[in-house]
């Protein structure tokens, strides 16, 4: 078996699928040889599926054989995070409670990416319910960071950034809620974009907070991460907070994007650079300085509010949380104690037996700020507060094509490292949390080595529908550098 | 000696199951009964990922109804979540509408029987999603889901209500409205309108004015029920004040189930939880915005309301108040009326036929009197010829039956069935001469002015009838026997 | 000492609300943690948002009606297909007390 193929990007890899130079059925066994060989030390995948897999991959090339058309992801081995539903396998969302959930129905990115004759291998682990950073809180199993398998691979969709970190797919998708794709994209070496909210369809997106949930690719670098946008973007009729054709027009991601971005401006704010590592921002300036080198300009803002967003998000975002999630009660699906006496105890202690603290938690914490008497003071406060941050974008992108700064104030942790303390957890959010409550687009990606050979992750925020904008700029600065092409060795 | 007087006082919160073909917020189809748990789709079964959207027909009925109670309509309204647990309501919250409903402040006029009307001021309508069926059985309880997520249109009154047959004409006026409009079957045995009357009384003693308990009943499921439950309730406040004094205070509402068979409240809920269902804005919903245009298009929906159109009967075609209510107890019905009427038959002639004939029939065939196949034109042209006495009262009954079948005008059925009715005098005078030929005792009774006068007369009437196979016009034979009998 | 920004008594009436099982433990631990929490997310408090809208939304978008078309439901046996406990036709739960909707 050739596991050389598994160094091919998408687009290759779709290309030689196509021109018949590869078969599908080959790169799907070359993906499952990689799971087979490395998955038990990174702990990927919470299910795979091989035998539908290299069944689907035969009948996409015989597909191709016959001279068909094909889709634009034809016969390309993919992961999904677990938190959207499938027909095929279970969708846990890393929790016990939904452990044995068989959805009856796709999400519509799922069908979307079916309908581009993508071959999904397998659903990826995740914090429960998405809530975390780490992927620690996964109800189901760890997963470690490809790079370092002693650290994290972020969270929450760590299980998507490190099948792909881990040759284990070539291309995946996850969700973002506060930097839960873009921080594991930093800390595993990807570029990992989180789309303007409304963007990509929610249907089937196991919902954390509603209002700032949207699904969202891990990539090999700008040009792949363009084409799954292309396949998953796009008004659906099922999710009527997915913006329509007339609100925000449908854009063709990739066409362009090898066109340099004349007269950049890119904004940054000094004072966000006081919180993270001296190597992070060592990295990020140096990239920055890349950029100006090509030509761009650099203005300096200040964002007042950006602060603050830490707060209002565990606000809004538990809040959300604490009525999402109230659905997971032992009735009707998932999980049920044994020893509930009464119905009540059928809600009270399936609950309380299946969920995992750190959901617990933010549910307690979210039916806090909504219950009677503190309304007011926590939740509408920090509506009031969301748009104030989304004031500070408004503004800076008056001034700016784009914002830089680091995605994470560090690179990958160690597991364990701060388990213990949840707020510390919450803060190291700092920088992806508020792209989330203003709803703009944003893109992590490679910028850089630490001196433990971990990967520092470049966020580039964008003006709400500008996807396109940031790819060409990722696009940029990949044509200059070759940090995008680095693998871990495993 | 004491001196006690009481008012009672009822507010009313009901529910009005809007008549669209598939659930609020997603596609499933609304079909009373059928396979439990068989209308569900992953939105109503509040499956993980799905998601709400809109039925814009539900939207439109309750903007529609709410224009119809005279409320404003808001501009810009929202969705918010009500949160509280029960295995019915699978998402564990309710998608409703909380402090921006989508009409306010509004009234609906009720007809007091005697030609008067009341006015009850609504404080609200808004829209909301049903929750599923608990069925209890035993020691577990079943759980149906079909229900869930039917649209719903909440109205409050205020409570402007001061009896229990005020209540109940609210009731039926409300029907009345949402039948007319279309939005709502509004049939109270099968849910579609759900009334829970909040009641108290205000019971002045010595000059001082007690407030009891409010009362809040459910479990109604008929007109009969409803009023019957406000007047239980008052009573029993009443008889519970003067053995206990006691008075309202905040939270000590309590919450009654109607028991239909002993017709008797019984306490559900002792005391008014602090209920905390931390209403939020659904982040899953974008507002609704009710522009101009649209507002427009669904107010050109509007059609004449009962009350108005009853009130025209009477004052227009010189209906009583009993008969103008009949008619228009459906819109299908009144509308019919209008136009047999405006098609130049007489009205009461129309109504007569319409209630007396038409209904009994149509009551047996189960629809309503205009879905009996006799086109309103033909309906009026049958008044016409009995208003001028070409056919008998008793030949119109024969004729509307026998329209029913046919498509021929009534003339041609009168005369097919030899139903015309004879008021040549010439031609009656001759049989008259005939039966008193044959009748000289009768004649001799008829002429003395004793007590077998009345039944002599109507025995040569009955000749006459008999001779002329019924079809003589009876006032002319009367006239005829009345001349001839003097001379 | 200082007080705690939500006690023990807060955490069990919190619990109750979400149905939550807590045991005296978590309920501690939670107190603790909490209080941490909403003392950080307090900072917001800081801010003057007299001026500002409360921002539930970012879209730029309403009324996203559909058209009152039926579409195909799951069906009975789909709809149970994930239940804990069902019998042919409905979900099971222990018996409902009526009219007993809050805790
Ligand atoms: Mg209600
Ligand atoms: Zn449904």
């Amino acid at each position: 078996m050739n596991n050389d193929l598994l160094k091919f990007d998408c687009i290759q890899l779709r290309d030689k699928i196509a021109s018949r130079e590869i078969k599908s059925v080959d790169a799907v066994n070359a993906v499952f040889t990689q799971i087979e060989r490395c998955d038990s030390k990174i702990g990927a995948f919470l299910s795979t599926f091989k035998e539908q897999s290299l069944q689907r991959a035969a009948d996409i090339d015989a597909k191709i054989g016959k001279g068909e058309k094909a889709g634009v992801l034809a016969g390309v081995p993919v992961a999904v995070k677990d938190n959207m539903c499938t027909t095929f396998g279970a969708t846990t969302c890393g929790s016990k409670l939904l452990e044995k959930f068989y959805s009856p129905y796709n999400a519509t990115v799922i069908d979307k990416l079916l309908a581009a004759d993508a071959v999904i291998v397998g659903k990826t682990n995740l914090d429960e319910f998405a809530m975390g950073s780490s992927t620690e809180n996964s109800g189901l199993k760890k997963t470690f960071n490809p790079w370092d398998l002693t650290r994290v691979p972020g969270g929450s969709s760590g299980g998507s950034a490190a099948a792909l970190a881990g040759q284990m797919c070539f291309a995946s998708l996850g969700s973002d809620t506060g930097g839960s794709i873009r921080q594991p994209a930093s800390f595993c070496g990807l570029v990992g974009m989180k789309p303007t909210y409304g963007r990509v369809s929610r249907y089937g997106l196991v919902a954390y907070g509603s209002s700032l949930d949207q699904i969202g690719p891990f990539a090999k670098n700008a040009a792949d991460c363009a084409l799954m946008l292309n396949v998953i973007a796009g008004h659906d009729e099922k999710d009527s907070t997915s913006v329509d054709e007339k609100t925000a027009s449908l854009k063709d991601f990739l066409a362009g994007i090898e066109k340099p971005f004349d007269g950049l401006k890119i904004a940054i704010v000094p004072q966000l650079f006081e919180g993270a590592d001296s190597e992070v921002v060592n990295a990020v300036k140096a990239a920055i300085e890349v950029y100006k080198k090509s030509g761009a300009q650099v203005i300096e803002i200040e964002m007042p509010y950006f602060e603050y967003a830490i707060a209002a998000y565990y606000l809004i975002a538990t809040a959300e949380a604490s009525s999402n999630l109230a659905r997971y009660d032992g009735v009707h699906y998932g999980y049920r104690s044994a020893k509930a006496k009464d119905y009540i105890e059928v809600y009270t202690k399936s609950r309380a037996e299946a969920l995992g603290t750190e959901v617990k938690r933010r549910i307690m914490l979210g039916t806090y700020a909504l219950s009677s008497g503190y309304y007011d003071a926590y939740y509408l406060k920090a509506l009031k507060v969301r748009s104030l941050i989304r004031g500070d974008f408004t503004a800076a992108f008056q001034k700016a094509d784009c914002i830089m700064m680091p995605t994470s104030p560090s690179t990958a942790f160690k597991v364990g490292e701060k388990t213990a303390d949840p707020l510390q957890m919450y803060l190291s959010d700092i920088y992806t949390i508020a792209v989330n409550l203003a709803g703009v687009p944003a893109v992590s990606i490679p910028c850089g080595f630490d001196s433990k050979n971990l990967p520092i992750g470049l966020q580039v925020i964008g003006s709400a529908f500008d996807e396109d904008k940031l790819l060409k700029i990722a696009r940029m600065f990949e044509s200059t550098t070759n940090f995008h092409k680095k693998i871990p060795q495993l | 000696m004491t001196n006690i007087n009481k008012k009672i006082i009822v507010g009313l919160e009901i529910h009005v199951q809007l008549a669209t073909r598939t659930k609020m917020f997603c596609g499933c189809e609304l079909v009373f009964a059928g396979r439990p748990n068989s209308r569900v789709c992953p939105v109503c079964l509040g499956l993980p990922g799905a998601l709400p959207v809109m039925n814009r027909q539900a939207v439109e009925f309750s903007i529609l109804t709410a224009t119809a109670l005279n409320c404003k309509i808001a501009e810009f309204t929202k969705w918010d979540r009500k949160s509280y647990y029960y295995p019915d309501l699978p998402k564990n919250y309710q998608i409703s509408q909380y402090d921006l409903p989508i009409g306010s402040d509004g009234f609906i006029e009720i007809p007091l029987g005697d030609g008067t009307s009341k006015k009850i001021r609504i404080r609200r309508a808004h829209l909301e999603e049903d929750a599923g069926k608990n069925i209890h059985s035993g020691s577990y309880s079943q759980v149906d889901l079909n229900r869930a997520g039917t649209p719903l249109l909440e109205i409050v009154t205020e409570p402007d209500m001061n009896s229990p047959e005020e209540v109940r004409l609210l009731a039926i006026e409300l029907q009345r409205i949402v039948r007319f409009l279309g939005v709502s079957e509004a049939d109270m045995q099968k849910g579609h309108m759900r009334f829970e009357p909040n009641i108290n009384l205000h019971i002045v003693k010595d000059g001082t004015v007690f407030k009891t308990p409010i009362s809040e009943v459910k479990n109604l499921n008929s007109f009969k029920a409803l009023e019957r439950s406000v007047a239980y309730e008052a009573q029993r406040q009443f008889d519970d004040f003067m053995e206990t004094g006691k008075c309202m205070q905040s939270g000590n509402k309590k919450t009654f189930g109607w028991d239909d068979v002993r017709e008797a409240t019984v306490l559900q809920r002792e005391k008014e939880e602090a209920h905390d269902y931390r209403y939020f804005p659904d982040p899953d919903l974008v507002p609704v915005v009710v522009n101009e245009q649209w507002y427009g298009e669904i107010k050109s929906r509007l059609c004449e309301l009962p009350l108005n159109m009853q009130a025209r009967f009477t004052a227009q075609y010189g209906l009583n108040e009993y008969d103008a209510s009949v008619l228009t107890s459906d819109r299908e019905t009144a509308e019919y009326f209008d136009s047999a009427v405006k098609a130049g038959g007489e009205a009461k002639r129309i109504c007569n036929l319409m209630t007396q004939t038409g209904l009994k029939i149509a009551n047996e065939r189960g629809c309503n009197v205009a879905q009996l196949g006799l086109e309103a034109s033909r309906l009026a042209e049958l008044a016409k010829i009995t208003e001028s006495g070409q056919i008998s009262a008793t030949a119109a009954v024969t004729i509307f039956k026998e329209m029913l079948e046919s498509k021929e005008q009534p003339v041609q059925i009168a005369e097919r069935m030899n139903l015309m009715q004879k008021s040549d005098a010439g031609e009656l005078k001759k049989i008259v001469d005939e039966v008193f030929a044959a009748n000289a005792q009768a004649v001799e009774d008829a002429k003395s002015d004793g007590k077998k006068t009345k039944k002599a007369i109507g025995f040569l009437m009955g000749q006459v009838m008999q001779k002329t196979k019924g079809t003589a016009n009876p006032q002319v034979v009367a006239k005829i026997l009345e001349e001839k009998l003097k001379s | 000492m200082q007080q705690k920004k939500i006690d023990i008594e807060q955490v069990r009436q919190v619990a109750k609300l979400s149905r939550l099982d807590l045991n005296e433990e978590e309920i501690a631990q939670f107190s603790v943690q909490l209080s941490s929490i909403l003392e950080y997310v307090e900072k917001i408090n800081q801010l003057d948002t007299s001026k500002a809208e409360p921002l539930a939304h970012c879209l730029p978008i309403n009324n996203c009606l559909r058209a009152d078309e039926v579409r195909p439901s799951l069906g009975t046996e789909k709809t149970l297909s994930n239940a804990p406990d069902r019998d042919e036709q409905f979900f099971i739960v222990p018996k409902i007390l009526e009219g007993d909707i809050t805790l």
